[in-house]
């Protein structure tokens, strides 16, 4: 009786059978690494001294922290990073004009449920969303990983939220997630393997999944997985190798992947959104979440619509709902940065990038952007930043006496519009 | 090992650490400069070789950066003691040769400033006005790997021996 990643090391230990807090040797699937962190893994593999990566088909390279290079250091990163991927033949590399690591490994059909993923990005956990084992390594991690292939694991035990009930019009899967780790706390999932489940959870299109499997970090989350089902598989099924198609179709057919409910390393959160209200995390912690309506006058001086938790089509249609025909508050800044270039066609087929341009905001090429204070978009001090991205840490978008609220997409539109933190109707 | 406490709160995330602006550097002693500058501006030429951070819940919360622990060994720190760390930090902060001592109730009993003796042999920190409290001990490979100066050191090691 298991749980799903416990079933998910079974397999990728090659011992047949896994249990939470056993310490296992697994085989990686899938590397990430980026822009930002993969110059430190660089620098660790050669210091290890092996000459060849242990296989160059499952590492995945994406540029999108500092895009396009904005100093002479970042340059120098992408020249590092572009050369290793030369040298060491690297087939999945995605330079800077493909979009947000998370955004784009789903995109690209480097997700298969089962398997194990490991990133250089701590917002790997995003991949759960699609029954994957992921999670964010450090760069010594990834150097091992990228000379061996494996890599050691506790197995975790679960935490299991079950998420009932409709949610209503002007709340989305961000007011879930906000809401269940204003309920846990910032480390109320610490090493464990954090489960969406439940009939809100099968409703949920798969973006909006992402959207939880994303923040599990945000309390602590090893990773953030739901099983997967009907949806997983018409979201992946023409965007995997031909390799990999008839492997997701077998997986499919024959594969159990879902937690049996008797699991002795489970643990059940009973979660009810029907009456749910838009929700905030307020400065400085991300489990620092209120309701919308109770924050009181917020005024704000920027908004943020992009990441890899609310950067993607569904998302700037939401937001552009809103915005149609109107313009941003007087004074304020609005950036809107679609989370892959898939996104970005997308938008601008849809008119949405117009109705953005137009109500006011700027519209930047697929990146993380201001989301970690790295690149555009920064904010001075005291200035307030309202964003859909996932960390609202001291100084995370510049200043440190700058502050972040996290929102929907939806809270983030309304609120431009009015320059203070509004819920829409 | 013997040193000064610097303490900070809960949930001291890797921005905190080591704002993402300067994740362009790998070289440790440049990310040295910028460690902890939200909360403590030139914290590393305040510090003295040896000192500790002493944090609360949850430390190292956030990001993968290894570029965060990296920071703290650069300013000379020998150890950072908490109540609790996150996952992905304690790894890579293992894995940079800087060690992690767990100790739930020390925030309550070591003060800001305070110089403290520890024993990573006994699992015992002592402060100067004689108050005692226990880490979890260090497993000894954890400890050789600390001893090399991190992982890739101790792999290296071992392939010579």
């Amino acid at each position: 009786m298991s749980t799903i990643a416990e079933k998910i090391f079974a397999r990728a230990s090659g011992k047949g059978q896994a249990e939470a807090g056993d310490i296992v040797m697994a085989d990686i699937d899938i590397a990430m690494m980026h822009d930002l962190t993969g110059p430190l893994a660089v620098e660790s593999f050669n210091k290890i001294g092996t000459e060849k990566v242990w296989d160059p088909s499952k590492i995945v390279i994406p540029f999108d922290h500092q895009v396009p290079a904005d100093s002479l250091d970042s340059a120098n990163n992408h020249i590092l990073m572009r050369r290793f991927v030369k040298e060491q033949k690297i087939e999945n590399f995605y330079d800077v004009k493909e979009g947000v690591c998370h955004q784009v490994l789903p995109e690209k059909g480097h997700v298969i449920p089962g398997t194990v993923i490991v990133g250089a990005d701590s917002h790997t956990c995003t991949y759960g969303a699609l029954g994957a084992f992921a999670t964010g390594i450090g760069s010594t991690d990834m150097a091992m990983v990228l000379s061996t292939g494996q890599l050691w694991f506790k197995v975790p035990e679960t935490i299991r939220f079950n998420v009932e009930g409709k949610l209503k019009e002007n709340t989305s899967a961000k007011d879930v997630i906000l809401n269940i780790i204003g309920q846990v706390g910032a480390d109320g999932a610490t090493y464990k393997s954090c489960e969406f489940a439940g009939e809100t959870i099968s409703d949920m299109r798969v973006s909006d999944r992402m959207v939880l499997s994303n923040m599990a970090i945000e309390m602590g989350g090893k990773t953030g997985l739901i099983e997967p089902d009907k949806k997983t598989y018409d979201y992946l099924k023409d965007r995997v190798s031909d390799e990999n198609k008839n492997r997701l179709k077998a997986f499919m057919e024959k594969s159990n992947l879902k937690t049996d409910l008797d699991s002795s390393s489970l643990e059940i959160v009973d979660v009810d959104v029907s009456d749910l209200e838009p929700q905030i995390a307020c400065p400085h912690n991300v489990d620092n979440v209120r309701p919308a309506s109770e924050l009181g006058d917020v005024e704000i001086d920027q908004v943020f619509i992009g990441s890899c938790t609310n950067g993607r089509i569904e998302d700037l249609r939401d937001a552009a709902k809103i915005l149609k025909g109107k313009e941003i508050a007087n004074g304020l800044r609005m950036l809107v940065i679609p989370a892959s270039k898939e996104t970005y066609l997308k938008a601008l087929e849809e008119g949405l990038i117009r109705i953005f341009v137009e109500a006011g905001a700027l519209v930047s090429a697929p990146c993380c952007g201001p989301c970690l204070g790295g690149h555009t978009g920064l904010i001075g001090p005291d200035e307030v930043s309202l964003s859909t991205s996932n960390r609202n840490f001291k100084g995370r978008q510049g200043s440190p006496e700058g502050k972040v609220y996290l929102s929907s997409a939806k809270v983030a539109a309304e609120s431009a519009i009015h320059g203070r933190i509004t819920v829409p109707k | 090992m013997k040193g000064k406490v610097w303490k900070f709160g809960n949930d001291i995330d890797t921005d905190i650490i080591l704002p993402g602006r300067y994740l362009i550097y790998t070289d440790e002693e440049k990310l040295s400069e910028h460690c902890m500058e939200g909360l403590v501006s030139g914290f590393k030429e305040k510090v003295t070789e040896g000192d500790f951070i002493l944090g609360g819940t949850n430390f190292g919360c956030g990001s993968s950066r290894e570029h965060a622990p990296i920071a703290i060994k650069g300013c000379g720190i020998s150890a950072v003691i908490a109540e609790s760390f996150a996952r992905i930090f304690y790894r890579n902060a293992t894995n940079v040769g800087v060690p992690l001592l767990e100790a739930p109730g020390v925030s309550e009993i070591i003060e800001d400033g305070e110089e403290i003796d520890v024993d990573m042999e006994k699992g015992l920190i002592i402060s100067e006005s004689g108050k005692e409290i226990e880490f979890k001990k260090l497993p000894p490979f954890m400890l050789e790997i600390l001893e090399s100066g991190g992982l890739i050191n101790y792999l290296k090691e071992k392939e010579v021996k």
